[in-house]
C-alpha cells in the first residue's frame, strides 16, 4: 500500500472513529420499527416513479401558477392525500387506483405543459382529488411491523420534498427559456403517465 | 515516511476498537446517558418523537400568534408538564392512546396549517392539556425508578428549551415565505395525524 492510499485510508477511518467515539447505550425496550419505520415511510413516495411524476409535477404547476398555489396545491396534496392513505389503512376499497395515479400525471403534466390557469380552487380541487388515489396506494401496501408515527412522517416529509423538488425546479420560469423548458417537462410528465396508463391497462 | 503512516493504522484501529467494546449497559425503559437522570429525562424526551412534534407544533403555532402567545406558552408548558408527570409518578400505569396521539397531531397541525387566529386562552388552554397529559405518560413509565423525579425534571426543562427556541425562531419571522414555510410543516403535521389515525384503526 503505497503512501497517498494509507493517507486515503486514514481520512476515511477518521470519521468513524468519532462515530464511535459518540456511540449510545444498548437499549432493552426500543420503539419497534421506529428507524425502519421512517425509512420505509420515507422511501414509499419516491419509490414509485408514477408517485414521483404526479407529485413534482404538482410542484412545477404551482411554480408556474405563482403565489398563492405556489403553496396551497403542495400543501392541497400531503393534506388530501393522508385522507386516501387513512381510507387505505381502514380497508376502505378505492376503484381504479392504478388509473387514477397515471391519469393523475397525464392531466397534472399537461396542465404544466399548456400552462393552464384556473382558479385557485379549481387547481386546488383537481390536484386534492388526484392526491386520494396516491395516498390509498400508500395506505394499502403498507407493510406491518411499522411506527405508525415516523411511518407517516417519512411519508408526509417525502412527498413535500418532492413538491419542493418541482418548485425548485419550477423557479425557472421567470426566464423565458424556463418557461419553455417547464413546458417540455410538463411534456415529459404526459409521457410518463401514458407509459403508466398503458401498463395499467394492458 | 511511508512505514511511519502504515504503522499508524493498527493504532486508530485498536482505539475503535476499544470503545466499540466500551459499549454502556442495557437499560429498559429510560435512556441511559451515563450522566445521571436529569440528562437521562432530558434525553428521553428528544429520543421521543411522539413528544416532541406536538411541543414543537404548539411553539410555532404560539410563535406564529406573537411574542406574549410565545411567552405564555412557554411558562405553561413545562409547568403542566411536571403537574403531570408528577401526578404520574404516583399512578400504576398508563397506556398511550394512539387515538388521542392522532387527535394532538391533527388539532395542533391544523391550527398551524391554517394560521387559526386563537386567543390567548385557547393558547394557554391547549399548552395545559398537553403538558398534562403528555407529562402523566411520561411520569408513569419513569415511577418505577428511584431517580423519576430528577429525571422528569429533565424532561421538563428539554421541553422549556424546545418551545423557548422554537417559539423565538418563528416570533422574528417577518417575511411572508418564511411563515408560509411554517404552515406547510403545520400541514405535514396534521396530514402525519391522519395517517396516524387511519393505523389506529387498522390495528384496534
Amino acid at each position: 500500500m503505497n503512501k497517498p492510499q494509507v493517507n486515503s485510508l486514514v481520512r476515511a477511518m477518521a470519521p468513524a472513529v468519532l462515530a464511535f467515539l459518540f456511540a449510545q447505550s444498548a437499549f432493552a425496550h426500543p420503539q419497534k420499527g421506529e428507524a425502519v419505520g421512517f425509512l420505509t415511510g420515507f422511501r414509499h413516495p419516491i419509490s414509485g416513479l408514477d408517485h414521483v411524476l404526479a407529485m413534482v409535477a404538482v410542484g412545477l404547476w404551482g411554480a408556474q401558477l405563482g403565489s398563492p398555489a405556489i403553496w396551497v396545491l403542495p400543501v392541497a396534496f400531503p393534506m388530501v392525500m393522508a385522507v386516501g392513505g387513512m381510507l387505505g389503512l381502514m380497508g376502505v376499497p378505492l376503484p381504479g387506483i392504478e388509473y387514477g395515479i397515471a391519469f393523475s400525471a397525464i392531466l397534472l403534466g399537461a396542465a404544466v405543459m399548456f400552462e393552464v390557469r384556473p382558479p385557485l380552487g379549481a387547481a386546488a380541487a383537481l390536484v386534492g382529488f388526484f392526491a386520494i388515489f396516491h395516498g390509498h396506494a400508500h395506505g394499502t401496501e403498507l407493510p406491518p411491523g411499522q411506527s405508525a408515527l415516523l411511518y407517516s412522517m417519512g411519508f408526509v416529509i417525502a412527498t413535500g420534498c418532492l413538491h419542493a423538488l418541482g418548485i425548485g425546479i419550477g423557479t425557472v420560469h421567470r426566464w423565458a427559456w424556463g418557461q419553455r423548458l417547464l413546458r417540455v417537462a410538463g411534456g415529459l410528465v404526459v409521457m410518463g403517465g401514458a407509459f403508466f396508463m398503458w401498463k395499467a391497462v394492458a | 515516511m511511508r512505514g511511519a503512516a502504515q504503522s499508524r493504522l493498527p493504532l486508530y484501529a485498536f482505539v475503535v476498537f476499544t470503545f466499540v467494546m466500551c459499549a454502556l449497559p442495557a437499560e429498559a425503559h429510560l435512556n441511559s446517558t451515563g450522566m445521571g437522570p436529569f440528562y437521562d429525562g432530558l434525553i428521553h424526551f428528544l429520543m421521543s418523537p411522539e413528544d416532541i412534534i406536538p411541543v414543537l407544533a404548539l411553539a410555532l403555532l404560539a410563535g406564529l400568534r406573537g411574542a406574549s402567545y410565545g411567552r405564555r406558552a412557554l411558562f405553561t408548558l413545562p409547568v403542566a408538564w411536571l403537574l403531570g408527570g408528577l401526578a404520574g409518578l404516583s399512578a400504576v400505569t398508563a397506556a398511550p392512546h394512539p387515538f388521542i396521539a392522532a387527535a394532538w397531531f391533527l388539532l395542533l397541525g391544523g391550527l398551524l396549517a391554517a394560521d387559526a387566529k386563537v386567543s390567548l386562552r385557547v393558547t394557554t388552554a391547549l399548552a395545559a392539556l398537553l403538558g398534562v397529559y403528555h407529562g402523566y405518560l411520561n411520569g408513569t413509565g419513569m415511577g418505577q425508578f428511584e431517580t423519576a423525579g430528577v429525571a422528569l425534571l429533565g424532561l421538563v426543562f428539554a421541553v422549556f428549551v424546545l418551545i423557548a427556541v422554537a417559539a423565538a425562531f418563528v416570533v422574528r419571522l417577518r417575511k411572508q415565505w418564511a411563515r408560509i414555510a411554517v404552515r406547510v410543516a403545520g400541514s405535514w403535521i396534521a396530514a402525519s395525524g391522519l395517517l396516524m389515525l387511519g393505523w389506529a384503526v387498522r390495528t384496534r
